[in-house]
């Protein structure tokens, strides 16, 4: 799978304002609304979801990066978007830095191969030191999209 | 008796031992689980690989195993080098062969 399979282009952040964990899903969750991937009158519900997922253990998996998820049965298909902070928030990651880059994701809940999927692709394309650093540095969603655009065309890993 | 001891030590301080597991969670290996298998092998002192199909990867990094994608069912071995290998790659192949259940039961308990 790739990044363009999954990240919405119009929900990217690359100046996420939140300086905490429930701030960024919500600034998060808010994008894909406003993009059109879901429904205004899940957005509370989807917002309590991926909270009570990191309340079983933080989603920040180690080198300032965090993959806040859910299952949610408004959507067809899996969804998500990247968000990148400047400053960093803490999002109780499991090294203990703060989160600077953030890929959250909604996926069906009969569609388990999808999530572990776009999983597998986030995971594979961060393990690149240079990727990581390119997208925390990026400062606007173009950049980003830009970025996803070249990892999709095996640009960071072979 | 004394030769022998040392032998016996030294073997074990190098001893290096293999387990297949297959991956028996029903949604596979995600970020929760993944993440507990993780913190799982940081508690052993050996170098450990997970390895699928032509993938080998270290196991006591999250991005490492989340990079496998495996899927319910997939057959993973594992091997550990080092004093104690042997114990490793049996609590590893344990979690995996069991879908996790101690540790989410463990989970559940705790947010309940």
């Amino acid at each position: 799978m790739k990044f363009a399979d999954f990240v919405s282009p119009e929900a990217i952040r690359a100046d996420l304002e939140a300086d905490d964990k429930e701030g960024v899903v919500r600034e998060m969750t808010s994008a894909l609304m406003e993009a059109g991937k879901v429904a205004a009158e899940e957005y509370e519900s989807i917002v309590k979801a991926i909270l009570k997922r990191e309340e079983l253990g933080s989603t920040g998996i180690g080198r300032g990066v965090a993959v806040p998820h859910t299952k949610h049965p408004s959507v067809e298909n899996l969804v998500g978007t990247v968000g990148v902070s400047a400053a960093g928030v803490d999002f109780a990651s499991l090294d203990g830095d703060k989160v600077h880059l953030f890929f959250l994701l909604i996926s069906p809940p009969d569609r388990p191969g999808d999530h572990l999927r776009a999983l597998e692709n986030i995971s594979r394309q961060l393990r690149d030191e240079t990727f990581c650093k390119f997208l925390k540095q990026s400062k606007a969603s173009q950049d980003i999209l830009q970025l996803l655009e070249e990892a999709d065309n095996n640009q960071f890993v072979s | 008796m004394t030769g022998d001891r040392l032998r016996g030590w030294q073997s074990m301080r190098e001893s290096r031992a293999t387990r297949i597991a297959v991956v028996a969670i029903e949604a596979g290996l995600h970020a929760r689980p993944a993440e507990l298998f993780v913190r799982r092998a940081q508690q052993f002192a050996s170098t450990i690989n997970v390895i699928k199909e032509r993938q080998c990867v270290d196991a006591k990094s999250i991005l490492n195993v989340l990079s496998l994608a495996a899927e319910k069912g997939t057959v993973l071995t594992l091997e550990a080098v080092g004093e104690d290998a042997e114990d490793a790659v049996d609590a590893l192949a344990e979690l995996v062969n069991n879908g996790f259940a101690v540790d989410e039961t463990r989970n559940q308990e705790q947010s309940s």
